[in-house]
């Protein structure tokens, strides 16, 4: 049986690069992190920050024109990476499994849930019987809140929140030990986002699954993660535990994406983060925040920073540490900036 | 009173289905403000938001523009309308027609009503209203859709819709395509049209934090029926109406010490559509009496800026007024106090 503090999934210098023609577009570059069984990472980013590349490779599911450039994805010790077809068809949704982006329209719309459902636990458990296999549907269909009735229902009659109930069933039905789920609730209302959540918090809880949350909302990731990731232009610019990444970001860009988002305390300026992420072919040299980052010096400009230590349990890659203890007040001129200068 | 638009009982049907039901509600026409209106799928706010765009007419009740019902209208003055009302949709990928240039979509308008009587006049109006939303005319001007993000193609079509000069801008979810980092600046710029130009805006979106921070007052929509109104801070500081309640409390906050709690909420989506004479909110109501079913709430009026339509405040006055807006702040009167 798996060790409680022995990590559950190691990712290891990964690299996913896009072909183009310009060259590659590195929208997973060089990224590391590690999760016990029952953690919750959420990884946050914009769009084309590699979060959805991230997913995927994850599940080594990347298709051409990306293509894994290099890295490990150890799952409980093995490289998911340098599997054989045969065992990365038996390791996916057994010992991991997607929950994917628009779960909802991942669905086949002309078979009923219950046959694909039972599709997809026959594909790794081929003797099992007819009974059980309904008895596990009705059980699985429970265990995300939903009647079993709705087993012999076509996805249109169901709503987008009973959609994404049935796809984290179906992720489910072998308890996997590692769960990834990429924006699982992005096309949802905020009640059903909040009860899908829960939910997928409670089927956590109960298989004692790892979880990877994919993301851009950082109230929704702060809502469920115990650890966040961020990520920029392909890199893991900081990770850290929560409230520490909440209420004493390191990275500059972590501090904008959190001051970004607007309380119903009082009302304020809203702010946004000035620029637009580089394009991934064309980086800027040094760290590829430099151009937006209101603290950027010469060495920002010239040598990429590293994740390094920067409080318990955090690491960020950012060339204000060692020297500072915590991120310097936003200069006064940059803040004006920040209103102005609009992309 | 002036009202630039004017909803007398408008209610909208689709077969048996009741989309919108009953809403009376007005814009002041010298207190440009902005309005969100808010509720889940299915609440019936792009039905609104259709209506007061002139796309779809009621099937019940009336729809005045500026003291005229825009189904009477003369071509000239729905010309008029259709210029002074302006939407801006949510998606901002496809609206464009991916084979034209940016420009496409702002010399049409131009050309349409006429605004300029050069090529140059085209060109400087166009780069005023590209300035307007923070865009750099040389930077977007003769670039095709794909070339942009999709936070600056939501600002062309916020520009395409200030060129025209309109009184009213409608936007439906205007930004929930749209990252979290530039959001925040889209609706800046929306609040600026509102105060600079004096345009109104209805702001559509299911965002309470956006719609608190941007807008003066908010409509909260549930299956159809206002289940309450009144400024912001009183509606989203302090809701009053069970279903305005559980929208506050399932907001994300990235706030820890505001976290959404253990406590499951109904998964009530399946079992909720059975119809009843009363409360439309009473299947998932944690409040919910007995009076609930038998009867629809009228609209109570808790405090002088907002109406609740729940029995909860059967001892509050009922609104005098079937008009809305009669709880709604005015901009520049001063803010009420949070939760007073």
């Amino acid at each position: 049986m798996t060790d409680k503090d022995k990590p559950i999934l190691v990712v290891e210098g990964l690299h996913v690069h896009y072909d183009t023609g310009k060259g590659p577009a590195k929208a997973v570059n060089d990224v590391s992190f590690s999760l016990k069984p029952g953690e919750r990472l959420g990884l946050i980013g914009e769009s084309g920050s590699g979060k959805t590349t991230m997913a995927t490779a994850l599940m080594r599911l990347t298709r051409a024109p990306g293509r894994i450039a290099g890295g490990k994805v150890m799952l409980d010790g093995r490289d998911i990476l340098a599997m054989s077809p045969r065992e990365l068809r038996e390791t996916r949704l057994r010992d991991i499994a997607l929950i994917p982006q628009g779960a909802m329209s991942s669905l086949n719309p002309v078979m009923k849930l219950d046959e694909q459902m039972i599709d997809a636990i026959l594909a790794h458990k081929p003797r099992m019987k007819r009974a059980e296999l309904d008895a596990r549907v009705a059980e699985l269909l429970r265990s995300v809140g939903l009647d079993p009735s709705v087993a012999k229902r076509f996805p249109h009659e169901l709503s987008g929140g009973m959609k994404q109930r049935a796809a984290m069933a179906i992720a489910t039905s072998l308890a996997p030990k590692v769960i990834v789920a990429d924006e699982p609730t992005s096309a949802l209302d905020v009640v059903v986002q909040r009860q899908v959540m829960q939910t997928l918090g409670r089927l956590q809880d109960g298989l004692g699954a790892a979880v990877v949350l994919i993301g851009h909302d950082m109230g929704l990731i702060a809502q469920f993660a115990d650890v966040v990731g961020v990520m920029y232009a392909g890199k893991l610019v900081e990770i850290g535990p929560v409230r520490q990444m909440i209420e004493n970001p390191k990275h500059p860009y972590t501090k904008l994406l959190v001051e970004s988002l607007p309380g119903i305390e009082v009302k304020q300026a809203l702010t946004g983060i000035p620029g637009l992420p580089p394009p991934l072919v064309d980086l800027p040299p040094g760290c590829s925040f430099n151009p937006r980052c209101p603290f950027a010096f010469e060495r920002c400009r010239t040598e990429t920073p590293l994740l390094q230590d920067v409080a318990p349990g955090q690491r960020a890659s950012c060339h204000l540490y060692p020297e500072h203890q915590s991120l310097p007040p936003l200069p006064v001129t940059a803040r004006a900036q920040h209103h102005e200068a609009r992309p | 009173m002036s009202a630039l638009i004017e909803l007398k009982g408008v209610t909208k049907t689709y077969g048996s289905f009741t989309a919108l039901s009953d809403v009376t509600m007005s814009l002041s026409d010298t207190n440009p403000s902005m309005t969100a209106i808010a509720g889940e799928s299915g609440s019936g706010k792009t039905t609104l938001a259709r209506i007061l765009l002139g796309f779809i007419n009621p099937s019940v009740g009336e729809v005045f523009y500026r003291g005229k019902d825009i189904a009477k209208m003369s071509s000239a003055e729905q010309r008029q309308f259709r210029r002074e009302v302006q939407p801006v949709f949510q998606d901002p990928f496809e609206v464009f027609n991916p084979f034209y240039r940016i420009d496409h979509v702002l010399t049409t308008p131009v050309k349409r009503y006429r605004l300029a009587d050069s090529e140059a006049k085209a060109r400087s109006l166009i780069e005023d209203a590209l300035k307007r939303v923070g865009l750099r005319p040389q930077d977007t001007l003769g670039r095709f859709p794909h070339e942009l993000s999709g936070g600056q193609r939501q600002r062309v079509m916020v520009a395409r819709a200030v060129l025209l000069r309109p009184r009213m801008i409608v936007a439906d979810e205007p930004v929930s395509m749209v990252d979290a980092s530039l959001r925040a600046t889209i609706l800046d710029e929306l609040r600026t049209l509102n105060r600079e130009l004096g345009i109104s805006i209805i702001y559509i979106t299911h965002d309470l934090t956006t719609a608190f921070q941007i807008c003066d007052n908010i409509l909260v929509l549930y299956r159809g029926a206002i289940a309450e109104a009144g400024a912001v801070e009183r509606v989203i500081g302090a809701p009053r109406h069970p279903y305005s309640q559980l929208l506050v409390s399932s907001i994300p906050l990235p706030d820890l010490d505001r976290a959404w709690g253990n406590e499951e909420i109904p998964v009530s989506e399946a079992n909720s559509s059975r119809p009843n004479a009363g409360c439309r909110f009473a299947p998932r109501c944690p409040h919910v009496m007995d009076q609930c079913w038998q009867s629809a709430p009228p609209k109570y009026m808790p405090d002088s800026q907002r109406l609740a339509s729940c029995f909860l405040y059967r001892d509050s006055p009922i609104a005098p007024d079937e008009d809305v807006s009669a709880v709604f702040r005015l901009p520049g009167v001063a803010p009420v106090v949070v939760g007073g």
